[in-house]
This record gives C-alpha cells, structure tokens and sequence, in this order.
C-alpha cells in the first residue's frame, strides 16, 4: 500500500479510492480469514487426509482421497447415528418444540397479562439455563434413584426407567423442555401481527377455532413457522452437551447422535481425519433440510 | 455569493484522518500477532502434566512436596502443574494434542504405558536412554516394568512408576455363611460360579458378584472384566509372535458366555445399575461397606479411599474383606490371572528443556519420595529398592498380596487401535448381558469390527 496524502482528483472514482476506504475494514476480514475461514478450510482439508492422534496417520499424514467418506457410509455405526441424529430432531424439535412453542404462544394470547407472564418467564428460564445444568437438572429427574421415580413412587406407580431403556426419548424431552422456549417467543411475536378483523370475519362467517387457526393464522405466520423449523433444526442436529452429559451416547449406542459420533471417533479414538468426515455429512444433512424448508416457501416470499 | 467548496487545502491539516485510520487498522492487526507469542521459552520453568481423578489431591500433594524439595536446592527453576482433569480416553487426547505443538508441550508427561507405544510411534516423545545411563536407581527396575517402556527399535522412551494388579474383593462373611470359610480361593470359573449362586440362596438381598461389563464402564469393563476373564483361557487378543489381532477365538465366546451367566442368572447387578457411569463409586462407596455385595473383581487400588484419611473412611475393612486371586477358565496353568497396567513420565519430543525436565524428574523419583507416593495412592511397585523400602512394605494388609501377581501378570496390547478395540469389546459385552445377542453373535460383530478397524490383512483367525 502506498499512502497518498495528496486528494484523489474527483474525475477517478478509481479502485485505489475504493480500496482505501475499505482500508478500516481490513482488520476484520483478516481476523475472519485467520480465525474462521482459516479453519472451515482445515477441516475440509483433514476430511481428505489420515491425520490422526496416534497410530496411522499420526507421525505422518497423507492425502486418503474419499477413503474416510467411503468408510463412514459403509459402517452401520454411523448409520445407526444418522437414524438417532433423525430421530432426535425429528422428535424434539420439529414435533415437539414446535407444537409445545405453538400451542403455548396460543394460549399466552387468551391468558390474562399476569399469567401468561408467569408462564413466559418459567419457560424462558428453561432456555437461558446452561446447557450443562438443564442436562443435569434432567439426569437427577430421570435417574434411578431420582425425582420421578419419588413422585411416581408415592403415587404407587411403577418405576420408569427411560434413561437406560428409551434413551433418546429421555434426551428428546429434556430438548423439548429446554428448547421450546424460542420456538414459542418467535410465534408470540408473529401471532400478535395476525390482525383480530380477518380473525372475527373468519368468525362471522362461521368458523371454528381450529378452522380460524388452520385457515388463516397459519397462512398469515407460515413464513416464521418456516423460518423456526429451519433454525431449530439446525440447532437440534449439532446438539452435543445435553445428550453427552445425560447419556454420554449410551447405553451402548443407543443415543449416539453424529455429534456424539464424531468426537467419539475423533476424540476418544484419535481419528481426526475420519471425525472431520462425519463433520461435514452433519453439514450436509444440515445443508440438505435448509434447502428443503426454503423449497417449501412460495417464489416470492424467499428472503 | 461564495460557494464553499472545500480545497485541496484540507490536505495540509497533519496527517489526514485516512493515514490515522492506516495506522488505526495496522495496529489492531498487529495486536493478536503479538499476543500470540504465549508459552513462556523461559528455560527455567518445568511444566508437569499428570492426570487428576476428579477431586483427588494425591497426585498434586505428592508433586508440590517434590517441588518444595527441589526449588529449595534450585531457587531459580519455576515449576508448573497442569493437572488434566479427564477420563481415560480424553486425557489421552487432550496429552496428545498439547504435545503435538512447541508452544503448547508440557516438558514431562505422565503416560499410561498402555498408551506409550503409541504416542512414540506417533513421535510425541524423545528417547530417554542417554538420561537412564547415568542415573544409578535403574538398576532397581523390575525387567517387565523396563520392557513396557522400551520401543520397537530398543530405544528407552520412559521412566516407569509402578503397576496395578487385579483380583477378587470379597466379603468374609457373606461367603463363611455361603458355606466357604475363610481363606477362599476358588480354583475355576465353574468354582467361582458355584460360590456365587450359594451366596444367592443365602442372601437373596445381596448382589453376589460385580465384574464390570459395558460400554458405560469404558475399559474398566475391557480391562477388571473381559480381559480378566479371557486372559484365563488359552487365548488372547493379540498375536505378538504374528503381529496381528486374533478373531474367531473359541476363549472370546467363552468369556462372553461367562458374562451372560453372570447377567441371566442375576448374579450380577440389575443391569441399569450395571450400565450406570457412576457404578464404580456406588460399589466402593456403598455396597462394599454396607455389606451389600459380596465379591467384586476389581484392582488393587480400591481400597485407597478407605484410608482413614480417604475419601469414604472405612477402618473395619480390613477385618470384613479379604482378597484371592481370580482363577483360569480350568484351572490351568498358571492358575491364576491378572492384567497389570502402569504409568511412566516421558518427555515429550518438542520440549525445549529435556535437560531441566530429567533434573526435576530424578527428584520426583527418589526411592524416599516413591515410596511414599506409593502408600498414599496404593500403588504396587516395579522397583526392588522402593519394595524394600519401610514404608512400603504392608502399608496396606492387600499390598504383598497384589505384588506378588505381578509376576504372573500380563498385559494389554499397548498399540494405537487398542482403543477402537477395546470399545468393541464392551459393545459385545453390553450385547450379551442385555441378552440382544447370542456370544456368539456377539464375537461375530466383534471380528468384523476388528477386520474394520486395522484391517483384515492385521488379523488372524485362532487356533481350534
């Protein structure tokens, strides 16, 4: 770069001028290039090598093609994880925090100011608790010797046991517990822009409650049901601290989700070629849903 | 009218303001650039990493009084502790990838020799042999504490601290009012099987055995459970002589078949306790001193937090347990097994002070200071100097008892896939005793695992 003091003439709005004034914007984009492209870029790039910990691959690295690819598609155990990964977001994000959000945010809109603050504030907590202790609190809720089996104790019903029996149900619903908290602040904040006129003409002219709902609330927010279902899926995909705390991926495999997958591999087995594959079939999967929400959205509502 | 339109004038204001913003801009990048420059090369500080059991000080107590020692003689050294507070697998790794980087490399290691192969063959280390010549207390190592740290290639990579031995825990009691007085050595798995459904029909209340089994329990379940029991039989996980990993073994599908028996007949915990992380503290914290469990194959260090200055006293333990060596499938020779383990410190190859770091080191291992060590964490000892030492011999009434089966110890196959490995194991464990599959299923997905793994051209199929 050379410094010019001396002003440009106005007659050159050349590329000089323009690249100097993004001169105060250097900084960043070098920070991001060193700090987060840098680093996408490593990992596309260990995906295709052997690196790894120990053994093979650890003293030297070579360059194995689409073998780490090849090898996760062939193996069961990667599969059983997409299915859980499915499962699990399917279960906890796009069927139950969705609803529980939806139906929550419905029933604050009927409840009195007090109430629907009182329940606001409690399911929000839900969601601003660390990850670590909502995982925890949920361990000790669950657990053998833990809270509901007390209650269902005194109640003289049998003990349940979903920790170690359904253990991706367990996470599911501690997910659901924690997670339904945004999904029902966005459709709080959509519902109030659904107008009472259209409401009470739909009403007048005959129409129930679910019909009103199905008809024309849904219409009106669809673009933030869209816009919900695709950040919480994406959350829930890459949800790794409350299923490893809860279950750490167990018994045997049965809640091993692909995060819980890849740091095993890359992690406790030292494959950091083969963990940084899984890595980026997550991103795919991820990449995969997006593009189905946003298919769904009509041409011109496409942000 | 004037019009004011600002001259070229303004330029002769100092430096204009994009010359300040150049200079604004270039120092905000050169801030994290500088920061970079982290570890200290300060050639007068040590930094130690070990691994630290959750809470546990024993490891750091034992350090700081080397410390006190040494700094005292060495004003100018500074030493640093980075205790790695992690499980098995993950401490491991978080070693690795700190040595992995100048900047980053403690200047000692604390290795599991079970690990050691690996991270030399990995090149994290630097071979100790030059250091060993001059320093008089090796001639006091046992030979298979000297073996565990050498390399393929011959070359010293650590020094060893001690070993662990495994054995049978059992209740005096429970066992006398089974109808098996005291001293009990059962002398096959079928004898071991007999006296726990005794135990059984006495004390329907009491769970007759805990062998560790399961993916929760992580090697413990490999190493206290499986390996104990297919060590016992004539085969093994790993051929040395072929240099490949045995599938197909008949010694495999018996093992598991032992741990079916143990889970069917519930002579085992109930299985959700059985697959609970924490079984480990609920059985040494709880069962045991309650009397609730009346044999536990487990290792030699268990009774450590009984100490009276432990973390769960116990004093009448000494009079209510008692120990007897975990039998061979028939009795065969040598009648009985055990897996040893062991730990070691290593320099790491990138450590810029290998010098500073041996000094220190040769302080740490004092016949003084591990003999001491090794009655505050309930080691067994390799070295003859600290075995003849008065405050090792009977600091613990099971001490004699687990040292004389390091003799007969074996090992595990210490190299890279061990780990991927021994998950497969406790995945076939978990298979059987959640009665999802035969043993012989079980041993079935096992070798495929195993051909998966390393590869089938590292495998072999067992004699039958």
């Amino acid at each position: 770069m050379t410094a010019t003091t001396a002003a440009q003439a106005p007659a050159k709005p050349d590329l000089r001028r323009t690249a100097t004034r993004g001169l105060p914007l250097a900084p960043a984009v070098v920070l991001l290039v060193l700090f987060l492209a840098g680093p996408i870029v490593y990992a596309v790039y260990l995906a295709f090598t052997n690196r790894a910990l120990r053994g093979e691959g650890a003293d030297t690295t070579d360059f194995v093609g689409l073998a780490n690819f090849t090898d996760a598609l062939s193996n069961p155990e990667f599969w059983n994880s997409v299915v859980l990964t499915l499962v699990f977001t399917i279960v906890s994000a796009i069927i139950g925090q969705n609803i529980l959000g939806m139906v929550l945010a419905l029933l604050m809109r009927r409840a009195a100011k007090i109430v629907a603050g009182i329940t606001g504030a409690i399911v929000v907590c839900a969601w601003i608790l660390p990850e670590v202790v909502a995982a925890y609190l949920w361990t000790t809720f669950l657990g053998d010797e833990g809270s509901l089996n007390r209650i269902l104790g005194t109640l003289g019903l049998p003990d349940q046991n979903w920790l170690f029996a359904l253990p991706i149900l367990a996470v599911s619903f501690a997910n659901i517990w924690r997670g339904a908290a945004f999904t029902m602040l966005m459709y709080t904040a959509a519902l109030s822009e659904v107008s009472t006129d259209v409401v009470e003409a739909a009403q007048i002219d005959g129409a129930g409650a679910v019909r009103r709902f199905v008809s024309i609330t849904v219409p009106i927010i669809r673009r933030t049901i869209m816009t919900n279902l695709m950040l919480i899926t994406l959350q829930t995909l890459s949800v790794f601290g409350l299923i490893f705390i809860m279950t750490g991926g167990g018994p045997g495999t049965s809640s091993q989700t692909l995060p819980l997958y890849m740091y095993e591999q890359a992690f406790s087995f030292g494959q950091l070629g083969y963990g940084t594959a899984v890595a980026l079939l997550l991103l795919l999967i991820g990449a995969l849903a997006s593009i189905a929400y946003l298919r769904m959205l009509p041409r011109e509502e496409k942000m | 009218m004037h019009s004011r339109t600002p001259g070229p004038a303004a330029s002769a204001r100092g430096p204009d303001r994009r010359t300040v913003l150049k200079i604004a801009g270039g120092s905000v990048l050169a801030l994290p650039i500088a920061a970079c420059a982290g570890n200290s090369a300060d050639p007068n500080t040590v930094r130690i990493s070990y691994q630290q059991f959750g809470s546990g000080t024993i490891m750091r107590d034992y350090l700081t009084g080397v410390i006190q020692t040494y700094t005292s003689d060495h004003p100018e050294v500074t030493v640093e502790l980075v205790p790695l507070v992690a499980a098995e697998e993950d401490y491991f790794t978080k070693s690795e990838l700190m040595m992995s980087s100048a900047r980053t490399t403690p200047d000692l290691v604390y290795e599991d020799t079970f690990i050691l192969q690996s991270d030399v063959a990995a090149g994290y280390l630097r071979p100790v042999g030059d250091y060993i010549e001059g320093w008089d207390l090796w001639q006091h190592f046992y030979q298979p504490a000297k073996d565990a740290v050498t390399a393929e290639n011959g070359d010293l990579y650590a020094v060893p601290t001690h070993t662990d031995t495994r054995a049978l825990w059992y209740n005096r009691r429970l066992l006398e009012e089974a109808g098996f007085p005291h001293p009990w050595e059962p002398g096959s798995w079928q004898e071991l099987l007999e006296a726990l459904r005794a135990v059984q029909s006495t004390h329907p209340d009491v769970v007759p055995i805990n062998v560790y089994s399961g993916k929760p329990q992580g090697e413990k379940a490999s190493m206290q459970g499986f390996e104990m029991l297919l060590y016992g039989t004539p085969d093994r996980l790993y051929d040395q002589e072929e240099k490949a990993w045995i599938v197909g073994s008949q010694g495999f599908i018996d093992s598991l078949e032992m741990i079916r028996t143990l889970f069917t007949e519930e002579l085992a915990p109930a299985l959700n306790r059985a697959l609970d992380p924490n079984l480990s503290e609920l059985v040494a914290n709880t069962w045991m001193p309650e009397e609730q469990i009346a044999v536990v194959l487990d290792g030699s260090w268990i009774s450590a937090p009984w100490a009276s200055g432990g973390a769960s006293p116990w004093p009448e333990w000494e009079e209510v347990l008692d120990v007897a060596p975990m039998p061979t499938q028939e009795g065969q020779d040598p009648g009985v097994v055990t897996l040893a383990g062991g730990w070691s410190w290593a320099i790491p190859d990138l450590s810029p002070r290998p010098d500073l770091a041996w000094s220190f080191l040769t302080e740490m291992l004092t016949t003084e200071n591990m003999a001491a060590l090794a009655a505050t964490d309930n080691q067994v000892t390799i070295r003859e100097d600290v075995a003849q030492h008065p405050d090792y011999q009977g600091y613990s009434p099971t001490i004699d008892f687990f040292t004389d089966l390091v003799e007969d110890a074996e090992y595990r196959p210490a190299y890279a896939a061990y780990p991927q490995i021994s998950a497969q194991i406790q995945a076939a464990m978990e298979t059987v005793m959640t009665g999802q599959g035969t043993p012989e299923q079980a041993a079935q997905s096992y070798d495929a695992a195993v051909r998966e793994i390393v590869g089938a051209e590292n495998t072999i199929e067992a004699q039958r």
